[in-house]
């Protein structure tokens, strides 16, 4: 099954495991709950001189759906906390990542990477605007924010979406497992030009992202 | 309009007391015109919002080209097109719909009151639901355009006319949103008051139809919500207007403040147009399958519950939104259990058909058709209830298929089997079932081909609120769908049609409407159709529940709440307007 686009970041698969279990339990309700339904619109269709049965309802039955849809969603919660901890949490971000800061604005991403030093806020920190190079296997931790309006930096690839709002030092990260090009896109509504708000992603292999740094810090 | 109305309305009501016109159907205080003043407002605001489903539609599945007989259209229409929408939908078609049309109408005649408890301050609430939408349309004509940051008004884009080029448009939809705030709280009161003080002789609260119970705590619902928008509102029209900075980060402002304050109301609000949709097919489905509601008091306790839950989850809106992740948690635990008391609905419906002697009536369809297109609704609601796989659907079509699903495939089906089933109570005659009948099968079919689609999209990472999916190389793949869903939604509008004819031909040329033409129980079919003012003659008595179906102790396979059982030995115990236990 391939409805979900390419995963291309190390949680972009449990994320969709997630996804696939509800897409099972709900899917298995859904079917049966319309199968249902269908089946009684026939076999109980009106029929003149027949009275329906007097039923009020039975207690047993209540329990029993009240029971059984607590239970699956108590497995479904404490799943989706573990990935969502996981890729959120601010506590169990990876150790010995690529720091960089990302701010939004009407209408493009500025990128600021920490140059040869490997440190933010330093003299050879350099911004490029709408163009993310990451290298691929290494963990990214960024700090998000925005100039003017709220604007939500989304990776369909890596299956990670964060809104950059001003005023906010919003921190995430994701880390590429697929060298490639791909696309960044702003999801939530930022004004006239919303539509075109987007950047390429370039994940490099290590040793090309290390050159395409130095080369970039000497122009 | 107004007066469009007020002539409809005449039609409804022939037999009142001495009254002006102006006084009996414009300015009136009768609940039973109000709810009728309110379906032809909520009707008129629906294909205002339909028309502009058709361009939203019309950019994305041909984005650029020119509309026909019109201009392509820009980025900027599209904005406001999309914001309006979702304002005009929700807030002028489907909450008048439920809150304006079924609680006005159903509340009094079903509890056998006369009428409202204060029957001037539902005229009041109407003619504020009249202002508020008169500026919500003004806005579209006004400089600059109509709103354009969403239907949410997120700030800082709704808080300064810099970032967003609308200035009075925006300001205007803040106003409309006041005005309706209000309009809203003194319906709310309104109904609470009527279901507590007004309930005639044996009505219990238990005794009470499942329309009216959602209806009493959607009213509860509402008046713990409203007022939270209201002040909100405010807010953001002083950061317009008057230069403060309660939303925009400049001097420590915060944008997340709006959004906690907007989906306290928001997300509630969502329960207040399902909630009573549920109740409206609660009674037509127990109707149509002449059998008693399954469940009748976990029913009860299920909407108390969802109105609890609802009320405490706004958070789930906001899991991307920078928030705590540990907030994102609880919320994503209370947000899931809503599915308990959702699932507890369906089964009970499910076990009211079974066994039952189905009636196809045209209501029964439509009551049939809400609680399959709820169950999907429901159910792709789990997806975004789990914060982590709403990390990717988050703020994708993901999201619109799913709200779709429940205030389309939910309300809308559920408002269609009301007007159905309560149209020859109002007119006093009856629509065309066989027009009926062709509505509804073409509605639900074409509304699915038109929103299942939107879930695909959603999982190939379409993001929602842009305007033209051809930027994106990974969304071009998608186009033919977006082309699919267009055409699909064309033709669902055109689908329409078979109502209009039907309503309003019937409305001068229906059938004379029976006394009780679909043998149902509740104390409005003990009255002649439309109901004089006042509703009834002398007040009723009640002696059983709503849904006493094909009961083993009459031969006739209902049982009206008011019929004493040992033969008429014991006729209505008080006589006069004034009605209590």
């Amino acid at each position: 099954m391939d409805w979900l686009p390419a995963a291309a970041s190390t949680y972009a698969g449990d994320l969709d495991k997630i996804f696939y279990v509800i897409l099972a339990i709900t899917g298995v309700i859904f079917v049966g709950v319309e199968i249902t339904l269908l089946y009684f619109v026939i076999k109980y269709r009106g029929r003149e001189g027949r009275k329906a049965a007097y039923i009020e309802g039975s207690n047993k039955a209540e329990l029993i759906w009240t029971l059984t849809p607590a239970l699956i969603i108590v497995g479904l919660a404490v799943a989706s906390q573990n990935v969502w901890s996981k890729i959120k949490d601010p506590n169990r971000f990876p150790e010995d990542a690529l720091e960089l800061r990302i701010e939004g604005r009407q209408f493009a991403w500025g990128i600021t990477y920490p140059g040869v030093d490997g440190q933010l806020g330093t003299d050879d920190d350099f911004t490029r605007y709408n163009e993310l190079h990451v290298p691929v296997d290494k963990p990214v931790v960024f700090e998000l924010t925005s100039a003017d309006v709220i604007h939500s930096f989304f990776i369909p690839v890596f299956r990670i979406k964060q809104d950059a709002v001003p005023g906010l030092n919003t921190r995430g990260w994701f880390q590429a497992t697929e060298v490639g090009e791909y696309e960044l896109a702003c999801a939530e509504l930022c004004g006239v030009a919303h539509t075109v708000m987007r950047a390429k992603v370039f994940v490099h292999p290590r040793d090309e992202f290390q050159r395409w740094v130095s080369e970039q810090a000497q122009s | 309009m107004a007066t469009a109305e007020a002539t409809m309305g005449g039609m409804a009501h022939a037999h009142h007391e001495e009254q002006s016109f102006i006084r009996s159907y414009i300015f009136a205080t009768d609940h039973k015109i109000i709810g009728i003043q309110f379906l032809f407002a909520s009707l008129f605001f629906l294909l205002v919002g339909g028309i502009m489903a058709l361009l939203i539609r019309w950019q994305l599945g041909f984005p650029g080209q020119a509309v026909p007989f019109g201009d392509p259209i820009s980025p900027k229409s599209y904005n406001a097109l999309v914001t309006m929408h979702g304002t005009i939908m929700v807030f002028f078609a489907l909450m008048p719909m439920v809150m304006g049309v079924f609680a006005n109408y159903l509340i009094p005649l079903k509890l056998g009151a006369p009428d409202m408890a204060f029957p001037r301050l539902n005229m009041l609430s109407f003619w504020m639901f009249v202002s508020s939408g008169t500026v919500a349309m003004a806005s579209l004509y006004v400089e600059g355009g109509a709103a354009g940051a969403g239907w949410t008004a997120y700030p800082p884009l709704s808080g300064a006319a810099q970032y967003s080029g609308v200035s009075l448009g925006q300001q205007l939809w803040i106003v409309s949103l006041i005005l309706f705030g209000a309009s809203s709280l003194l319906g709310s009161v309104n109904y609470i008051t009527t279901v507590i003080n007004m309930r005639a002789p044996g009505m219990t609260l238990f005794r009470m139809p499942l329309s009216i119970w959602s209806l009493f705590i959607t009213a509860i619902l509402a008046l713990l919500a409203v007022p939270i928008i209201a002040a909100a509102a405010i807010m953001l029209l002083f950061d317009q207007t008057i230069g403060t900075t309660f939303f925009l980060p400049a001097d420590g402002g915060q944008p997340l403040l709006w959004q906690h304050l907007f989906w306290f109301f928001g997300h509630p609000e969502v329960y207040i147009l399902i909630l009573p949709a549920m109740g409206i097919v609660s009674d037509i489905l127990a109707n149509g399958s002449r059998k008693p509601i399954f469940g009748y008091h976990s029913m009860v306790y299920a909407i108390i519950t969802i109105a609890f839950l609802g009320w405490i989850v706004w958070g789930h809106h906001m899991f991307q939104s920078g928030m705590n992740p540990l907030l994102g948690t609880t919320f994503m635990i209370s947000t899931m259990a809503i599915a308990i008391p959702s699932a507890i609905k369906v089964f009970n419906w499910l076990g009211t058909m079974w066994r039952g002697n189905l009636q196809f009536h045209t209501p029964m369809l439509w009551a049939i058709g809400f609680v399959s297109l709820f169950t999907i609704g429901g159910l792709s609601g789990i997806f975004m209830a789990s914060a982590s796989v709403d990390i990717f659907i988050h703020d994708t079509y993901f999201i619109v298929a799913h709200i779709h699903y429940v205030l389309f495939g939910g309300t809308l089906m559920a408002s269609f089997a009301g007007i159905y089933f309560w149209f020859p109570k109002m007119f006093g005659r009856m629509m065309s079932e066989r027009l009926g009948k062709i509505h509804f099968f073409l509605t639900f079919i074409l509304y699915n081909l038109a929103f299942f689609p939107m879930h695909l999209l959603g999982m190939g990472g379409h993001m929602r609120r842009i305007a033209d999916p051809t930027q994106y190389e990974f969304l071009r793949p998608l186009q033919p769908l977006n082309q699919f869903i267009s055409v699909s939604v064309f033709l669902l509008f055109l689908a329409q049609i078979p109502f209009v004819i039907n309503f309003f031909t019937s409305l001068f040329k229906g059938e004379q409407a029976p006394l009780n033409p679909w043998k149902d129980n509740g104390l409005e079919w003990t009255v002649p159709s439309p109901p004089p003012h006042g509703n009834f003659e002398t007040t009723p008595t009640v002696y059983h529940g709503p849904y006493e179906f094909s009961s083993p102790l009459v031969e006739e396979d209902f049982l009206p709440q008011n019929a004493p059982l040992n033969g008429g030995e014991r006729k209505a115990a008080t006589v006069g307007a004034g009605a209590g236990e």
